[in-house]
């Protein structure tokens, strides 16, 4: 394929070709192109269609700005919706596709839409559709929903990596143009860190695409060699490819590098992009500006573009948009297209310029006081009506069109902090306003400085400012300072058509016309009732240009109107690229206890406790239900010894001379009368009163303890110990650590605990010397160090021993060897939550952030003899009631029949409304030895109900049992066992 | 955000559990005070828009709780303490 | 004037010249019988449902921005009533009911849309924990399936289900829960309240109140001093801000919550998915925008925006729950104030001052309590007793200890 509109000139490399496709066609550009560039070279002007109307749309734009020419690239788990082709850089093979529409792009069935526009007026779905009431939701919603949306994403999961990564400096700068530039230079010069960021794979910005001279050289080779000279400073970080997303608190700032976009698919080992932190010391903003158009009737086809970008195309691409141009302008900068495109050597058939007088460009028909009316053309701009001073109309025939309304300060990033932009009438554009984000200042044409110069010297001296810099100011190159000539022409008005305003949205002149009719005239109402700006360009060309029609309609000035504020991100962000390393498996990480390789080896199956993964069960040959395992599990240590790894218990060891009041303090029942070698259940509430969590606690010496919390509330137990100890008890002496990961603890329960243990632990641990409620530090297998409490949650004889963690698997393997005879197995979770539901030991379900020790038949533990923390809110009205929720057992009348955790408690006969709900079951399992499931429950008044039948009912599955109410201590309830 | 520890230096504030205002260091005693009185201390709050006082914790850090003056429109931070300096202060100490 | 399909398709007809302002900016009058501060949602529910449903008149709603500008117009637009304890469900199904029938009500189409809310399910202690909540949402009439693993693979084959670090094991879900189109609910509210003589005045912030002999007499504002015989402040996020008018301290924190929006894609999910191993929920806008949030930031903020660390958290979110979305970008994050209060439950309940009365602490679901939260305001307001729904929105339930705490993290805001 010929490139038919590729000219001289330009800042690709013409010695390479490169092939992709767009719709299925085959095409060539050269390295250096962008794709829309290419397609633009190859006479490929329908790009894209908007969102309601179906409009034919082409680019635009030549940046990130551009609202139009959006296309999905890559296929499969690569596909990428919504991707601008304006910032696509051209790679090899690649496949790019039109979006939005059916079944072609030069015929889309819904541009049906456009012929009834006139019923789609803004807000037209807000006042219709209600009737008959089922069918918004049955017919016109899902009507809608199916042919909403731009692209589309393929459900299959994306192959690339991302990553994440943090950076320091003294001085970020974003935004690689004459401003920028400027001022990495004089920063980097002065030996400070530097990193210069830019969203563009070639920096220089407007450089690159303007003819203007900067010192001797062209702007374009300027910028490559002060890029070279920053390549070459050790204290500066260049990153291409690199958007600054976000100004976030305290000098931090998010960027994206697209690392491999550019690529077919990312090199071996690298991510397709990074999410880079960035810890700035001082910022500068250099992000330009961006061209606004003007809106006039059928402004929006294919050839109607900005005439920057008409420019930045034929000067840094060498591509002409159109073999007949012309330009629309109500300023200088406009006329700025027609003579660098004549010089390039392109056929400019006419120059409309909104303002009278001025001079005159030689070699062109200039037409002063004159405005473009309308357009024609279906799939692409064929004439221009102009409306010249004289009031007579005339049309041109012409394929491209540059319209230039100004130019926007890209004061995006600066508002990140909501700080509101203010107006500029010299201009006629917003600029910074005050409060925004502290350490950053802004540069060249971000601050409305229009000129080279101006963003060179302003680029050069915020450097100097932002780090304090003394000394002589690195001197400037020669570069035009012309004036910005401006005259604001927002709309032209004329006739009824449609003038568009967010082209992507399809948002026009007469659409804010309706929302001021019906005064949706706050800017914030004209955005959200016309979807102004809410397109995927977040109204970079369109709402500056919105809010001054709203001003004109209103007869209000533009200051008076209001503004709107951008956030973050920039531009859009990838979610793979936010979310980094963080997904699959590796979401979260993984802990492992002492015991997994062993469990591993055995086949054992785990279950995700938190992060931990603990031993759900072991499985033996032969065993293919779960209950199998589990059953087995609980037989055999009842009968004989069971071993389960507890380790994920928290541990913390409190010492001091106040180590004892301390925990009098944090833990509700009584702990100063603990003697040492002793251990106690200790019940611990949050400062309002409800039970936070429980365990038990050894006195391993005078002023030694060791406490145990939940697996679940180890963390927040210790911060909880910590806040106790610092901030409401600085005079205590206490000293804490977390061992968590230091210990790892096994717990030994049946009645051949105690002789299995006998087998590895070197000291004498018969009842009469380690009896019930034991704890002493010891050693075993010959003089490794560890701890030995006799503690129960099974209701066995049993005992919690515990060694350095990386002796934990050594130890659990010496048990198993050693104690051989008693037939030990390894218990897993669900085994552990049989016995404990057996034994009617609260745990996760009933420790549940919203019971009391009341509620738990703990009511007595709750000392009033001393202070603790959440001993006076304990007893509010509301937590003290007689009727209030009760721990009760369950077990089914019928045994065959199953209970489900969750389910509520009815009175026999009672409708299962909320005003009979009597309570819930907070956890359930099946007891091998009463052989039927059973059940632990909160339910009303129920330390009243024990020996009542109730029912229990599951509505989601249809479910409704009889059930006796017992006592929650459902096995061995004299304790007999455990005291062995 | 970035919190300049009194110890360790600027540390980001991911690093870090927030708890809340800076009052709650001012618990009551239980032994005389109220349920009134924890019902003020525990629930009641200022909730300032501007400067206010909270207690961050460095949990992933040093462990120390922190009294942290922020102000809650701008998110500027002008003061950091550790919050055991701070009840010392109150006459909290040995 | 009554909007209809016949009245769209006249107007398009005729150039739209007949449409009027959907409602007036009147200037304030001297005194009203009721000034609601704050027209966001609930203050524009509350003079709607005071004027329609409680036959009351000379309301006025002050605003000091402009309306619907609160986290009305800054939310996820989720709407359902699965809420597990007594003293919020009935409430919560009561404003679903009453969304249920909104747009007939007001005439106003705010895309009232229930295709379903599910809570996936990761653990077993979070099956029995949904089981409980099913059976309480179905006891309150609010419905509620639990799903297997299988069903919500049917419905939703892309999400992670085969290398997930927590595996999906089911869900809770709620069919009638869904979205509406957030702004709408506000403009609807307006328009009818404004239909029905209520003064909205925009551009009125309140920045005193008087107070005489124990008893409200109306509020000082930028444009002057306004009677009235009782106000109802209806102020979430500033709530604290303005009760100190009143010399009140409230059980609330004011946090900031992000949300989110990706660009515009072709359909991708139909309801609302809450995932349960993390910090991430999100449904499709009728627009094709993935619509997601997740946890507040976290600390105490009154600046509308928060920081990198919970947006990337939520993307994380995203990414385990759904592969899929790499690719998708993240178009814009906005930032609320929220009335985060002391048990995770809202306040709708007179105050120590006579003819003052409070609605607010609705943490971050605010929104889908809109229309119940206007009727029991305007019921409290109108009849000086609380409405059969809200009778546990009080101040004194945490003196009392009768917390409404659905997440059971206890008096700290930011856990709720």
């Amino acid at each position: 394929m010929t490139q038919s509109h590729r000219i001289s000139g330009g800042q690709v490399d013409r010695t390479k070709t490169v092939r992709f496709t767009f719709d299925g066609i085959p095409y060539q550009g050269h390295p250096g192109d962008t794709l829309a560039s290419a397609l633009l070279a190859n006479g490929v002007r329908l790009m894209g269609r908007s969102f309601k109307y179906h409009r034919p749309r082409g680019p635009i734009s030549s940046g990130s700005e551009e609202p139009n020419a959006l296309v999905e690239l890559r296929t499969g788990g690569r596909q990428e919706p919504n991707t601008r082709a304006t910032v696509v850089e051209l790679f090899e093979g690649l496949d790019a596709r039109s979006q939005n529409r059916w079944p072609s792009l030069r015929f889309d069935a819904m541009g049906i839409n456009d012929r009834f526009s006139t019923f789609f007026a803004a807000g037209f779905y807000y006042k219709t559709f209600m009737w008959p009431k089922s069918f918004w939701e049955k017919i016109y919603e899902p009507i809608i929903r199916r042919a909403a949306g731009l692209g589309s994403v393929t459900r299959q999961e994306d192959p690339d990596e991302y990553d994440k990564g943090f950076l320091h400096c003294d001085l970020l700068v974003i935004g690689a143009g004459p401003a920028g530039l400027m001022a990495a230079l004089t920063a980097g010069r002065a030996g400070k860190r530097v990193i210069l960021a830019d969203e563009d794979f070639r920096l220089g910005g407007r450089l690159n695409a303007e003819t203007h001279a900067v010192g001797q050289a062209s702007g374009a080779d300027w910028a490559v060699a002060a890029v070279a000279e920053l390549a070459a400073m050790p204290n500066v970080r260049l990153m291409t490819r690199t958007t600054v997303m976000g100004a976030f608190d305290h000098g931090i700032y998010g960027a994206v590098e697209r690392v491999s976009d550019h690529l077919p698919v990312p090199a071996k080992g690298k991510p397709r992009q990074v999410l880079w932190r960035i810890y700035a010391g001082k910022a500068i903003l250099a992000g330009g500006a961006t061209e606004r158009p003007i809106a006039f009737e059928n402004n929006d086809r294919p050839g109607v573009m900005l005439a920057g970008a008409l420019r930045a195309y034929a000067n840094r691409w060498g591509v002409k948009a159109g073999e007949r141009v012309a330009v629309f302008t109500n300023n200088d900068d406009g006329l700025r297209t027609a003579t660098d495109l004549m010089a390039r050597g392109v056929d400019v058939v006419a120059v409309i310029d909104s303002r009278e007088g001025g001079e005159l460009i030689p070699g062109v028909r200039h037409l002063r006081g004159a405005e473009v009316i309308d357009s024609s053309g279906k799939l692409g701009l064929k004439t221009i009506t102009v409306r010249q001073s004289n009031g007579k109309t005339e049309d041109i025939r012409v394929d491209a069109l540059g319209v230039s309304g100004g130019w926007n300060p890209n004061v995006n990033v600066h508002s990140h902090h909501r700080s509101r932009p203010v107006y500029d009438a010299g201009i006629a554009a917003f600029v910074p306003g005050e409060d925004g984000p502290p350490g950053l200042s802004v540069t060249g044409a971000a601050a409305g400085v229009l000129s080279t110069h101006g963003a060179l010297r302003t680029g050069r001296d915020a450097a100097m400012a932002a780090l304090g810099l003394t000394g002589a100011a690195p001197d400037l190159p020669e570069a035009e300072d012309a004036p910005v000539r401006v005259s604001p022409l927002w709309f032209v008005h004329h006739g009824k058509g449609r003038a568009w305003i967010d082209q992507q949205n399809d948002v026009t002149v007469k659409d804010v016309k309706l929302a001021h009719k019906e005064n949706f005239t706050s800017v914030e109402h004209l955005k959200r009732y016309t979807t102004l700006g809410m397109a995927t360009d977040q109204g970079k060309t369109g709402n500056v240009l919105g809010l001054a029609v709203m001003a004109e309609l209103t007869g209000r000035s533009i200051p008076e109107t209001g503004t709107t504020i951008y956030r973050p991100p920039y531009t859009p962000v990838a979610m793979g690229t936010l979310a980094g390393r963080s997904r699959g498996k590796e979401f979260k990480p993984f802990r492992l206890t002492p015991s997994h390789h062993w469990a591993k080896e055995q086949g054992a199956v785990f279950v995700e406790v938190g992060n931990w993964l603990r031993t759900q069960w072991v499985p033996k040959a032969g065993e293919t239900e779960w209950r199998q395992s589990v059953d087995r599990e609980v037989l055999a240590t009842r009968k004989s010894v069971g071993i389960c790894d507890v380790t994920t218990l928290g541990k913390i060891d409190i010492q001091g001379t106040d180590a004892g009041e301390f925990l009098n303090r944090v833990y509700a029942n009584t702990f100063s009368t603990l003697a040492v070698g002793k251990c106690r259940y200790g019940l611990m509430l949050r400062e309002d009163g409800i039970v936070f969590d429980d365990g038990t606690t050894a006195r391993m010496g005078e002023n030694e303890y060791v406490m145990t919390t939940t697996t679940a509330n180890a963390v927040t137990v210790f911060r909880h110990l910590e806040f106790c100890r610092q901030v409401l008890w600085p005079e205590m002496d206490v000293q804490l650590i977390s061992t968590t990961e230091a210990w790892a603890q096994f717990s030994v329960a049946g009645p051949n605990a105690r002789k299995l243990l006998e087998k590895v632990v070197d000291q004498d641990i018969s009842d009469a010397s380690f009896p019930y409620m034991g704890a002493a530090n010891i050693t075993v297998c010959g003089g490794l160090r560890a701890r030995l409490f006799r503690i129960s949650f099974s209701g066995e004889l049993a005992y919690e021993i515990a060694v350095p963690t990386r002796y934990g698997d050594a130890l659990l393997r010496e048990m198993l060897a050693r104690g051989a005879e008693f037939d030990p197995i390894v218990y897993g979770t669900e085994a552990l939550g049989v016995m404990r539901i057996e034994k009617g030991h609260v745990a996760g379900g009933e420790l549940n952030g919203q019971s009391t020790a009341l509620n738990m038949g703990l009511g007595k533990m709750v000392s009033k003899k001393k202070d603790s923390i959440g001993m006076v809110l304990s007893q509010r009205e509301g937590m003290v009631q007689e009727d209030g929720y009760r721990l009760v057992g369950v077990k089914p009348v019928d045994p065959k029949a199953a209970l489900t955790a969750g389910s509520h408690f009815l009175e026999k006969g009672a409708a299962a409304v909320a005003a009979n709900d009597g309570g819930w079951l907070t956890s359930k399992v099946y007891s091998p030895h009463l052989g039927c499931d059973i059940a632990l429950g909160y339910l009303k008044g129920g330390d009243k109900k024990i020996g009542q039948r109730m029912r229990i009912v599951n509505l989601l599955a249809g479910l409704d049992t009889e059930v006796e109410i017992i006592s929650p201590h459902m096995f061995d309830p004299e304790g007999e066992r455990l005291r062995g | 955000m970035i919190i300049h520890h009194p110890i360790l230096g600027p540390r980001d504030a991911q690093e870090f559990v927030y708890l809340g205002d800076a009052s709650l260091m001012d618990r009551p005693d239980g032994m005389t005070a109220g349920i009134e009185e924890f019902h003020e201390y525990l629930y009641q709050r200022g909730n300032p828009a501007g400067e206010h006082r909270e207690l961050w914790y460095h949990e992933q850090g040093d462990r120390s709780w922190l009294v942290v003056t922020r102000n809650t429109v701008t998110h500027e931070i002008t003061k950091v303490e550790l919050a055991r300096d701070v009840a010392r202060a109150k006459g909290r100490s040995k | 004037m009554r909007y209809s399909g016949f009245r769209v398709i006249a107007e398009a007809l005729t150039g739209h010249k007949g449409w009027k302002p959907v409602w007036r900016d009147p200037e304030p009058q001297s005194e009203y019988d009721y000034i609601i501060v704050g027209g966001g949602g609930h203050g524009l529910a509350t003079a709607y449902y005071l004027a329609k449903e409680f036959g009351q008149a000379r309301i006025a709603v002050l605003e000091k921005g402009y309306l619907g500008g609160g986290n009305v117009g800054r939310n996820t637009t989720i709407i359902r009533s699965n809420y597990l304890l007594d003293g919020n469900e009935p409430f919560y199904e009561f404003s679903l009911k009453l969304w249920e029938g909104l747009e007939q009500d007001f005439n106003y189409n705010a895309m009232v849309s229930q295709r379903g809310i599910m809570n996936l399910i990761h653990t077993d202690a979070q099956r029995d924990a949904f089981t409980r909540r099913g059976n309480a949402m179905i006891m309150h009439g609010a419905g509620a399936r639990l799903l297997n693993r299988d069903e919500v693979r049917a419905m939703y084959p892309w999400l992670n289900f085969d290398d997930a670090r927590f595996p999906i094991k089911g869900a809770l879900a709620q069919p009638r829960g869904g979205t509406v189109r957030h702004d709408a609910v506000a403009w609807g509210y307006a328009r009818g309240a404004d239909m029905r003589g209520v003064d909205l005045i925009q551009n009125c912030e309140v920045t005193g109140m008087r107070i005489e002999n124990g008893r409200i007499k109306g509020v000082e504002t930028n444009r002057g001093f306004i009677g009235a015989k009782k106000v109802g402040v209806a102020v979430a996020g500033s709530s604290s801000k303005v009760m100190a008018h009143a010399g009140m301290r409230l059980p609330i924190e004011s946090h900031v919550l992000q949300a989110f929006v990706s660009e515009g894609l072709k359909p991708l999910i139909d309801g609302v998915i809450t995932f349960g191993a993390g910090h991430f929920y999100v449904s499709q806008s009728d627009k094709g925008g993935l619509v997601f949030g997740g946890d507040i930031d976290g600390y105490n903020s009154y600046a509308q925006r928060g920081n990198l660390p919970v947006i990337e958290d939520v993307a994380e979110g995203g990414m385990a729950l759904m592969p899929a979305i790499g690719r998708v970008r993240l178009l814009r994050t906005w930032g609320g104030i929220m009335d985060m209060s002391m048990d995770g439950s809202p306040i709708i309940d007179r105050t120590h001052v006579e003819g003052l009365y409070f609605n607010g602490g609705w943490c971050y679901g605010g929104f889908k309590a809109t229309p119940a939260s206007g009727w029991c305001f305007a019921h409290l307001m109108a009849k000086d007793a609380p409405h059969p729904t809200a009778t546990a929105y009080r101040f004194d339930r945490f003196l009392k200890g009768r917390m409404i705490d659905e997440k059971g993290q206890g008096a700290q805001p930011n856990l709720h």
